[in-house]
């Protein structure tokens, strides 16, 4: 429901998507000529312009403005070497940022370790080792001396790019809130011994939650007997999935959970969990089921081997496309209030990305709960138990 | 997909999954278990409490059945002994009633028995001097009568007239 919301406003509001999922090849096609149609993006961009140049001579001003909304989207949503918090146009007339760089971790026949502000945000070749770097679209390539870019028919970049174990901006705010959550559960659990068996502070505000997935996710999904293993990861997952999605929401402009790697890695530990822990007649219900004519069992068979990778690989879709789309409406609507530029349309993008912000809120919880709440329903199809063969 | 897949970032997928494990556990050392531990000790405590409250009432309520049997007991006995002590009373009260009857006729006996006595020794006296009185009179009378040889001379007369008829 939500994501049909989410899809009929980025097709009404600006063409938003095709900025999200034409490749980062879309700025070079933008800044050669505009005649050669090399993806999607590019022909609604040049169709834009075209219309627009039927228009006064002005919206070539409110055309730069969506390109640049649709940059900044872009950006937003993606991963960056250094941590940029916020920028303006100083009294020289000149756009500064104001930010701090990160470590750029390579593994490119050796370490090569150097502050990702050596790139001079993509201006210079920065040389480790006999090796030269340089950044080019937010992404890192090996280049010669003098940074040539190469590119086939369709702009990609042909540079090979090195192993990148970088402490990007991502990876520095996973950090960052993984010590928040730490702390805050440390400091809680402490307070149990000191306060009596009772939590002070925060954890008065916690507990509660702790208590609703102890007795509301994992007690009726794995059962009474079983639980107790799961409810670590459990609650690692939702808090840390929660507060990640949370971050997203503030100005720092950081999307943890809209990577895929992220979930992925969500989803394979869920995965692997499920797995190792999983007794025999979960796996005798994968491979032999019971209850069926011995024919339909070896047709079976495939489909639940194949049904056990799609569970986790739809969560890992799932927190992935819910928070990207959630992110992509919010910011085209804000960039809507820029685009209007008048007191009646900017003010309605003004509720309604009010409104959708506190609809993201309760998506933040929401996502958590439904990650949680699955790989609990995961573990316990893993350690049922069958008494008998009925089904 | 080709879109996800180009997205894929190793490194990041390297740091979440060594990062997050490590999360786990070290939540798991420091917060997991001691918070459920805490918890579930807590709530071992109350269902002990509610437990141990709802014993002491069942002991309350034992211990006031106990003492209302006791009481109707106790109003039992009293019942019984009061009863006892009516019929022992009643029992003393006709005991002494026919005692006293029977002693009053035994007084009543001895008396009537003193007076007959009494009466006889009394009958008895006045017949004794009755017979006095008489043979004084008689004496009295004869004297009288036996004054003069005249009178000697007739009784002896008369008597020797009866002795003559027979």
């Amino acid at each position: 429901m939500l994501r049909t919301i989410y899809a009929f406003l980025i097709t009404v509001f600006l063409n938003i998507p095709t900025a999200i999922f034409a490749d980062n090849h879309q700025e070079p096609a933008h800044q050669k000529d505009s005649t050669i149609t090399h993806n999607e993006a590019h022909e609604h961009e040049a169709a834009e312009a075209h219309h627009d140049a039927h228009g006064a001579h002005a919206e070539h001003g409110e055309l730069d403005l969506k390109a640049r909304i649709k940059a900044d989207i872009k950006h937003h949503l993606q991963d960056s070497y250094d941590f940029h918090l916020f920028s303006y146009t100083g009294s020289d007339g000149k756009e500064h940022h104001v930010g701090f760089p990160l470590p750029v971790i390579l593994i490119d026949g050796g370490l090569h370790i150097f502050m990702s502000s050596a790139f001079r945000h993509g201006e210079k070749v920065v040389e480790s080792k006999g090796n030269y770097y340089i950044l080019h679209h937010n992404k890192i390539y090996k280049t010669d001396a003098k940074g040539t870019i190469e590119y086939d028919e369709h702009h990609h970049v042909l540079n090979p790019k090195p192993l990148d174990f970088s402490i990007t901006k991502n990876v520095f705010m996973i950090i960052v809130i993984m010590s928040i959550i730490f702390i805050m559960f440390k400091n809680m659990a402490s307070s149990y011994q000191k306060n009596g068996g009772l939590p002070t502070g925060i954890g008065r505000f916690l507990e509660p939650i702790i208590l609703f997935i102890r007795d509301d996710i994992a007690i009726p999904n794995i059962g009474e007997k079983h639980y107790k293993r799961y409810m670590s990861y459990l609650l690692t997952v939702f808090f840390f999935v929660w507060v990640v999605n949370l971050f997203g929401l503030t100005p720092l402009g950081v999307n943890i959970t809209n990577n895929i790697a992220v979930t992925f890695c969500l989803a394979i530990l869920t995965y692997l969990i499920t797995t190792f822990t999983a007794n025999k007649y979960y796996w005798k219900h994968i491979f032999w089921m019971p209850g069926v004519p011995a024919p339909m069992k070896v047709v079976l068979a495939p489909i639940e081997l194949l049904g056990t990778f799609i569970k986790p690989f739809s969560l890992m879709i799932r927190l992935y496309a819910n928070i990207t789309a959630g992110h992509i409406v919010l910011m085209s609507i804000l960039g809507l209030m820029f685009v209007f530029a008048n007191w009646i349309g900017s003010s309605l993008s003004f509720i309604l990305a009010f409104v959708l912000s506190i609809l993201e809120l309760l998506v933040a919880a929401l996502q958590a709960y439904i990650f949680t709440m699955l790989s609990a329903l995961y573990f316990g199809t893993a350690v049922e138990e069958h008494h008998d063969d009925h089904h | 997909m080709e879109k996800l897949i180009s997205e894929f970032s190793i490194g990041l997928f390297f740091w979440q999954t060594v990062l997050f494990v490590g999360l786990i556990f070290l939540l798991r050392k420091f917060a997991w278990k001691p918070i459920l531990n805490a918890v579930n000790e807590r709530e071992e405590k109350i269902q002990q409490a509610l437990k141990a409250a709802e014993e002491a009432e069942k002991k309350m309520q034992a211990l006031n059945n106990e003492s209302e049997a006791l009481l109707k007991h106790a109003r039992e006995e009293r019942d019984q002994i009061l009863k006892e002590a009516r019929e022992t009373k009643e029992a003393i009260i006709s005991e002494a009633k026919t005692k006293a009857v029977a002693e009053a006729e035994k007084i009543i006996a001895q008396a009537r028995e003193t007076i007959n006595n009494e009466k006889m020794a009394a009958i008895t006296e006045l017949k004794n001097q009755v017979a006095v009185l008489s043979i004084e009179i008689a004496e009295k009378i004869l004297k009288e009568q036996l004054s003069g040889n005249d009178k000697q001379k007739a009784i002896i007369d008369n008597l020797l007239k009866e002795v003559n008829l027979n």
